[in-house]
């Protein structure tokens, strides 16, 4: 670690850290007042709009976002691609962290928050929304178990850590499967409103979009995450991994897109994407710009090699998916006759506020724990041979 | 046998005693509402307000003509709202209402985004807020001969409860009886799965601010999706477990073959 380095991190942190401080207090001050005045003084919510932002952003894009966890996972220990363990610590923190989010999201957003247990004890099998809860509340509790191998050897405590890594594939699975159904629930959820969702998104096969949507910006986000995190902590990451990550995209992303227009040229509505209703833009720019586009990007060896353009690509994905979020659970959804809907500034405050809630102990954990090399003596377990890695590596240039 | 009424808007005169009936049993208060140019008030259904009487002006020959139609919860046949309830606080009796239960609720509001005829209200003022919405006065009829309280207030008999096949049967009467009079659509018949309240009318449905709804009800296609999960649940597991194995078994035997190899693949940079 060069002094150069040290200086840097001390100049950066303080002053993105008092901007973090500052968003997630004005934001728990906002949810004090929520629970002393109610959703009306808060909210721009009305009958006519009865979800809003915190549904659109936090639940919708904030449960597809995460996705990073269990396509890592998947990738690392069900079809071994060793490669990517370096980033799988991150990967499943940042899931962690974004489930834990989305259920305090819910904790602001429903109308007694205090009753949220009821959906353990009373069960309506039929309701997508009650698959998705208990989906969201187990994977959670088995990403706190997914990561907690990480706090446990920074503990020191090893008969724990044993015992979760004797149960860490079992454990990995389970996080798959409870990614598979909910991710594709969370579009079940909206094939109850065949007459207000725009045709143009309204299809029977939701569910399936929705879910590879997700395993496709499970990997950008990745790539997003840790070319920042490697930024912002000097962490030490090798342009293979990535530029591996950014290579599967594009096949991901290709399925959603023959689902996504195929399904349309099947139900024989593909004139819909041309008719005159100004939402048909926004369908565009979430194909061409979120799908087509990175697709043609990622596919080219000069722009996975650079970590810029890598990065660039990935935001495309990501910001095509929230785009697609927004509009299925809101832009593209119609709300009642006579009623208008925009954020109240205390849902955006909300909504950052649990974003910089994330980043803190995103900030907290890579400062206290090992975040990108695995534990030595599993190194050692899994490679018998020694290989070039080198422990705790400083980044050389960047 | 499930009730329903059946609404003739060519006989409501738009007395809104039906409106006031409803607040009176149900305890609702007022509402506070500013002139908006209409004698309809207040503009939206609410927490507040479970039934509303919606004043429509249309052209009929020239001449305007106001319609006046009863709106509030349907009692589908087959209520998204039932199907969407995560916690089942909504449920469909088999004599027709669609009742909610708030020691269930967790205000989840999803009913509300779900019903396709926009009914379900909440709240929005109360620490504390509940889905409020018509309740079909189960509290009044089952078990003694008193008819749900708009229908009880209800002067000209525009107003008719009894039971659904029945009411439908007289429908048809009612439309073959006077073939110029209503337009040949019994509303709820047949929209999303039928309803419990049925419509007639002069004019098309369209022109009174009904939505335009299909017959198939809007429960089919989530709960095909629902159908699928216990079987995508099993085939992911399984399926990962198979591919976990797989690779497991080439790695050992890859291992066993050439441990310097599989070294040399190790290398990422
Ligand atoms: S009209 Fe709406 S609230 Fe009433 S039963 Fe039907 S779906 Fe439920
Ligand atoms: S708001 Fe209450 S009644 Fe409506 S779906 Fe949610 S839990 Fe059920």
């Amino acid at each position: 670690m060069t002094g150069h380095e040290v200086a840097e991190e001390r100049r950066g942190f303080p002053f993105g850290t008092l901007i973090l401080s500052a968003v997630a207090i004005l934001g728990l001050a906002t949810v004090l007042y929520r629970y002393i005045n109610g959703l009306g003084a808060m909210t721009d919510l009305s009958d006519g709009r009865a979800w809003g932002l915190w549904i659109s952003f936090d639940l919708y894009c904030g449960v597809a976002l995460a996705a990073g966890g269990f396509t890592l996972a998947g990738a690392v220990y069900i079809f071994g691609r060793e490669k990517y363990h370096t980033v799988i610590r991150s990967a499943i923190l940042t899931a962690f962290l974004g489930y834990t989010l989305v259920i305090l999201a819910l904790l602001v957003d429903l109308g007694q928050p205090w009753y949220i247990w009821h959906a353990i004890i009373y069960w309506n099998v039929h309701s997508p929304l009650f698959e998705v809860a208990m989906c969201v509340m187990t994977y959670t509790i088995v990403l706190a178990l997914e990561f907690s191998p990480v706090v446990f050897e920074r503990l020191g405590w090893h008969v724990p850590l044993k015992a979760i890594r004797s149960i860490q594939i079992p454990l990995v699975i389970a996080g798959i499967v409870l990614s598979t159904l909910h991710q594709s629930s969370l579009g079940s959820m909206l094939l109850m409103m065949p007459e207000t969702l725009d045709p143009l998104w309204y299809t029977p096969v939701l569910p399936l979009l929705f879910l590879t949507s997700a395993v496709a910006v499970g990997p950008a986000m990745v790539i997003f995450e840790t070319t920042l995190s490697s930024r912002a902590f000097g962490h030490k990451l090798s342009t293979d991994v990535l530029a591996g990550l950014g290579r599967a995209i594009p096949y991901i992303l290709g399925v959603y897109l023959v689902l996504k227009i195929g399904d349309l040229v099947f139900a024989k509505e593909l004139s819909l994407a041309f008719s005159d209703n100004p939402r048909t833009i926004l369908w565009w720019i979430e194909v061409v710009v979120g799908v087509v586009l990175p697709m043609v990007l990622l596919s080219r060896p000069s722009v996975r090699q650079s970590r810029p353009k890598l990065f660039g690509a990935a935001l495309l994905v990501i910001g095509g998916l929230i785009l697609n979020r927004f509009d299925v659970s809101w832009l593209a959804l119609g709300g009642r006759l006579g009623y208008d809907y925009f954020p109240h500034w205390m849902e955006f405050a909300v909504s950052a506020a649990l974003v910089a809630w994330a980043m803190i102990w995103v900030i907290v954990a890579n400062r206290l724990l090992r975040m990108h090399e695995a534990a030595p003596e599993e190194e050692a377990e899994h490679h018998p041979a020694p290989t070039t890695k080198p422990a705790a590596g400083r980044p050389t240039a960047s | 046998m499930p009730k329903g009424v059946l609404v003739d808007t060519t006989k409501c005169i738009g007395c809104r005693a039906c409106q006031v009936a409803c607040k009176q049993w149900n305890g609702l208060p007022a509402e506070e509402t500013v002139n908006r140019g209409t004698y309809e008030n207040p503009p939206h259904l609410s927490g507040k307000t479970f039934t509303k009487v919606r004043f429509t002006e249309i052209e009929d020959n020239g001449r305007l003509q106001w319609v006046f139609t009863k709106i509030q919860c349907m009692h589908c046949v087959d209520p998204a709202c039932v199907a969407a309830c995560l916690v089942g606080a909504l449920q469909k009796r088999d004599d027709g209402p669609v009742i909610y239960d708030k020691g269930r609720c967790i205000g989840c509001r999803y009913c509300m985004m779900a019903c396709p005829f926009g009914i379900p209200t909440f709240e929005w003022w109360d620490r504390w807020p509940w889905i409020r919405k018509c309740t079909l006065c189960v509290n009044r009829w089952p078990g003694t001969d008193q008819e749900p309280a708009c229908v009880a207030a209800c002067p000209t008999g525009a107003l008719k409860f009894g039971d659904r096949e029945a009411l439908i049967e007289e429908a048809r009467e009612r439309i073959a009886a006077h073939p110029g009079k209503y337009v040949n659509h019994i509303y709820g018949e047949k929209e999303v799965g039928g309803t419990s309240w049925l419509y007639l009318s002069a004019v098309p449905f369209t022109e009174l601010g009904f939505p335009n709804l299909g017959e198939e009800a809007v429960t089919v296609n989530p709960a095909r999706a629902m159908s699928a999960v216990p079987p995508a649940l099993v085939a992911v597991a399984a399926l990962m477990s198979g591919i976990y194995w797989l690779n497991k078994r080439r790695q050992r035997m890859s291992t066993a073959r050439a441990g310097d190899h599989q070294a040399k693949e190790e290398v990422t940079k």
